[in-house]
């Protein structure tokens, strides 16, 4: 082969109205190698990712791509599919009411003149769901496939336009360990095929897994390609190149601290969903004591945020059974207002979809869960709540130029703050963090912990749920592990460690 | 010139806010000068501010419905039946005046309660919902008027709401002394509650305009007062449905800005499953809402009945969707979560001089309905941009 690189961008620089987010970028990707690209949040690997693709279109930047020793001037993202290339985002951009065919070949009909011949796509489809290991029924609708289902439903997609070059965004951020190792393993097997791949991810144990090559951009530069050939790759490598400085230890310590007495108590809790028609909790018995963070670890969809959900006022209408206690007082919340009043706050594991007023400001976000602390007689005091939200901005370091800003404009680990802001101002004695740290860069996840080390010392307990073993395991006291929406076991600090943990939740 | 740059680093951070102010003005001067001077004169004004009256309490209403992501179709009819009712009530039934309006508020209440059941608590989607609720009232508008048709009412204080004015008091040369002395009084409350609001953030130690600037913005103000009050009070001084529409504004306005509540409705409107999580019941707001809108429906169909001074078989026809539309132009978002009460009074008067001033001009009524809608798809248009350019 003349040229071993299948693309190369040089140079690219990309400005949005006075922002830089991309300057003088060079990223090059050799012909049938996995690469991987990493970076924090804002380090601008999507920007790269749109200018690749077209969705930012040729002249609204600069700098040339050269895709198969061709300049390639994209004005559309049709173009970029033209040339054979596919870009598969976070979220799945499927259509749940369609079925599994129609998906596949959406927007690339299988066509007997102006009429869709839909055996023949059914026939093309079965292909496409056997070069991605998928075996499920076609004619299945997406919306009841699992997310790992639908992931490989749209890379069938991107395979059925023959794709020389598929770019993966965060393609595990929302799959559990399985459907990630399964997605691995599949591009493996792509790669063999002499498909080209381009993984973003935050997730660097997988990066180191598959990477042929990585390449860590930070503040809109590309400051180095590893190459693992060479044995260049490597966590703390990776981790020091996205950060630009190191990390000893990404978990903060904690010391000496005392356990006061039990703070919540749930005993033989069970939650059924009329919807599901089957229990999404079963039976579950636990505690929470004073000053103490809990950890729930278990798979998606082993039942954690259902059950988070269910003792949160229950919010779905689950038909509940069993007993709640708070410091000793047996409860009964018909609302998550009750819940709240009682001194619960939950941090929702999906912050853009339920958890954040994404067109309002940063003020009105926290102030929400609780206004009646910046009200009287039903009045709002609207200096006080920017004054309130200006502690929490400061305290929580969020990063916005004023609390007037749009939520939804504030990268996600500031959004992740806010939204911590807003339980914080509610005054709970019980924190539920449903994957406090999910999507967000090291530096910020950093400041995370040390923010929950700060709330324990000050007498608050803390149930945190989450699929990162090694964020289980740094951060928690005790740690209860979920599968099948039961508790599968319960593991001290001490006794605590990932086989252990992968054991229980698999069982 | 510091105050210059101030004036457009303000302008061009709000021209979202001010983009309808703008508007207004210039469709107002364009048809001054198109009518000589006619359009802007006492009692052309006075007549729009009263044709107004009965839309803008609906976009009041609607605002919120819409900041809810919701919709009522079924106000116009409303309105128009409750208005029937008022009629038989004084006509037929003999009940007397300060009765009446409160019976009708209170249905009013009653049918927004309804509308409220279907949406918030059956679930089924206020489109279809209040689709259902118009065509109920259509029919019950019909069934009360069809055996008298046209219902006259001679109560002069009933009639009154819709085309008396506030007693003058005297008059200070040809103008009317009480609204001279409200339009002062406004005045006053503005600059006091404007000063007393900037002190309170001084207290706070935040960020306040310079002030050149906030004198600059007092005088402006007041000065749109007092021109509006002057013209005004050459005429007959303020209507009784003036006086209305401004108590119902400015309870409004406080509620959106000012209150739990209306923080709440905002919180909803912008994201439900949030809110919810929040400990917001998304039920008792939308009840709140659609209850709201029902009774400001019967208020619109108090003004309305007795602006024509008779309830008809087809009042409140296509009000909701000049209500709808008054909201859209004043910037209310068709996805919820935004919307400001004076947005969509204004808008309802944009509309509303629109007509009027095509009137002077003799325009027929085919284009006048053309560029009516044109104004409307080029207001939504605006609202897109400028929102893309602020993201």
């Amino acid at each position: 082969m003349q040229n071993p690189h299948i693309l190369e961008m040089k140079e690219i620089s990309k400005e949005f109205t006075g922002v830089k987010a991309l300057s003088n970028v060079s990223f090059k990707v050799g012909q049938g190698e996995i690469h991987c690209l990493v970076g924090e949040n804002g380090a601008g690997k999507s920007t790269l990712m749109k200018v690749l693709s077209g969705v930012y279109p040729h002249g609204t930047y600069t700098g040339d791509i050269v895709f198969e020793g061709q300049v390639q001037s994209f004005t559309r993202i049709s173009d970029s599919v033209k040339a054979g290339i596919a870009i598969i985002y976070q979220e799945l951009a499927l259509f749940p009411d369609l079925t599994v065919y129609e998906n596949i070949f959406a927007g690339n009909e299988v066509k007997n003149g102006a009429v869709v011949d839909w055996n023949r796509t059914i026939i093309k489809a079965k292909e496409m769901l056997r070069k991605v290991n998928l075996s499920v029924n076609p004619e299945m609708l997406v919306k009841d496939l699992g997310v790992g289902k639908q992931q490989l439903v749209e890379i069938a997609k991107a395979l059925s336009k023959n794709v020389k070059l598929l770019i993966l965004d965060e393609p595990t951020a929302a799959l559990n360990e399985d459907d990630s190792e399964n997605l691995l393993e599949l591009l493996r097997e792509l790669k063999k095929q002499g498909i080209t791949s381009i993984m973003i991810s935050h997730k660097l144990k997988e990066v180191i897994a598959i990477a042929d090559k990585v390449t860590v951009l930070r503040d809109g530069r590309t400051i180095c390609t590893l190459d693992a050939a060479k044995n260049e790759i490597s966590e703390n490598v990776i981790i020091k190149n996205m950060v630009g400085r190191e990390i000893e230890d990404i978990y903060p310590k904690r010391s000496g601290q005392q356990f006061g007495a039990d703070v919540l108590e749930v005993r033989n809790w069970t939650a059924y969903d009329p919807r599901l028609g089957r229990n999404v909790a079963e039976n579950l018995s636990l505690h929470v004591r004073k000053g103490e963070i809990v950890g729930i670890a278990g798979l998606m969809g082993s039942g954690r945020t259902e059950f988070a959900l269910s003792i949160f006022g229950n919010p779905k209408d689950y038909k509940l059974q069993g007993e709640l206690l708070m410091n000793g007082k047996k409860m009964n919340f018909k609302s998550p207002r009750d819940a709240i009043e009682a001194g619960i706050a939950y941090v929702t594991e999906d912050r853009k979809g339920d958890g954040l007023f994404l067109i309002q400001d940063i003020k009105q976000n926290i102030s929400a869960a609780n206004l009646q602390g910046v009200s009287a007689r039903g009045r709002i005091n609207l200096n006080e709540e920017v004054k309130v939200s200006n502690e929490y901005k400061k305290s929580l370091n969020i990063k916005a130029p004023s609390v007037e800003q749009i939520v939804g404009n504030l990268s996600g680990g500031n959004q992740q703050k806010v939204s911590l802001g807003k339980w914080l101002f509610v005054g709970p004695s019980l924190l539920i963090l449903d994957e406090p740290t999910r999507g967000i860069d090291v530096g910020a996840k950093f400041e995370i912990y040390t923010i929950m080390n700060k709330l324990i010392s000050e007498g608050m307990s803390i149930i945190m749920i989450s699929s990162e073993l090694p964020e289980v395991l740094g951060m928690s006291d005790r740690v209860y592990v979920m599968a099948e929406g039961e508790i599968k076991g319960e593991l001290t600090a001490a006794e605590a460690d990932q086989e252990k943990i992968m054991k229980l939740a698999t069982q | 010139m510091k105050l210059l740059n101030e004036a457009k680093t303000l302008i061009k951070v709000n021209i979202r806010d001010y983009g309808m102010y703008i508007a207004l003005f210039v469709i107002m001067l364009t048809f001054s000068i198109l009518t000589d001077g006619l359009f802007m004169s006492s009692r052309n004004i006075s007549n729009l501010i009263d044709a107004t009256g009965y839309i803008a309490v609906l976009a009041v209403g609607m605002t919120l419905v819409i900041v809810i992501r919701h919709i009522d179709l079924s106000v116009g009819f409303a309105a128009g039946f409750l208005g029937a009712i008022a009629a038989i009530l004084l006509t037929q039934a003999g009940v007397p005046v300060y009765l009446t309006i409160p019976i009708i508020l209170i249905m009013g209440i009653v049918v927004g309660l309804f509308n409220g059941v279907l949406v918030a608590h059956l679930g089924i989607p206020a489109f279809v919902a209040s689709l259902a609720a118009m065509l109920i009232f259509r029919g019950a508008l019909l069934r009360v008027t069809e055996k008298t048709g046209t219902i006259i009412v001679k109560d002069e204080h009933f009639n009154a709401i819709g085309n008396g004015f506030i007693p003058s008091l005297g008059k200070l040369g040809n103008l009317n002394l009480l609204s001279l002395l409200i339009g002062a009084l406004i005045i006053v409350l503005f600059i006091y509650f404007e000063i007393s609001k900037r002190n309170n953030k001084l207290k706070y130690n935040f960020e306040v305009i310079s002030k050149g600037m906030f004198a600059v913005k007092l005088v402006f103000v007041s000065a749109i007062i007092a021109y509006i009050t002057w013209i005004l009070a050459g005429y007959n001084g303020f209507s009784w449905t003036v006086v209305i529409v401004l108590i119902v504004v400015v309870i409004y306005h406080f509620l959106t800005t000012s209150t739990v509540i209306g923080r709440h409705i905002y919180a909803v409107g912008s994201n439900p499953e949030a809110a919810h999580l929040s400990g917001i019941s998304v039920k008792k707001i939308t009840y709140f809402v659609f209850c709201s809108m029902g009774l400001l429906s019967a208020l619109s169909g108090i003004l309305f009945t007795s602006r024509l001074q008779s309830a008809t078989t087809t009042a409140g026809t296509l009000f909701e969707l000049d209500a709808i539309a008054a909201a859209y132009v004043g910037g209310v978002s068709a996805a919820g979560g935004v919307g400001k009460i004076t947005g969509s009074v204004i808008g309802a008067v944009v509309m509303a001089s629109l007509s009027s001033g095509m009137n002077l001009l003799g325009v027929g009524i085919s284009y006048q309905y053309m560029i009516r809608g044109g104004v409307l798809a080029a207001a939504v248009i605006f609202d897109v941009i400028t929102r893309k350019q602020r993201a």
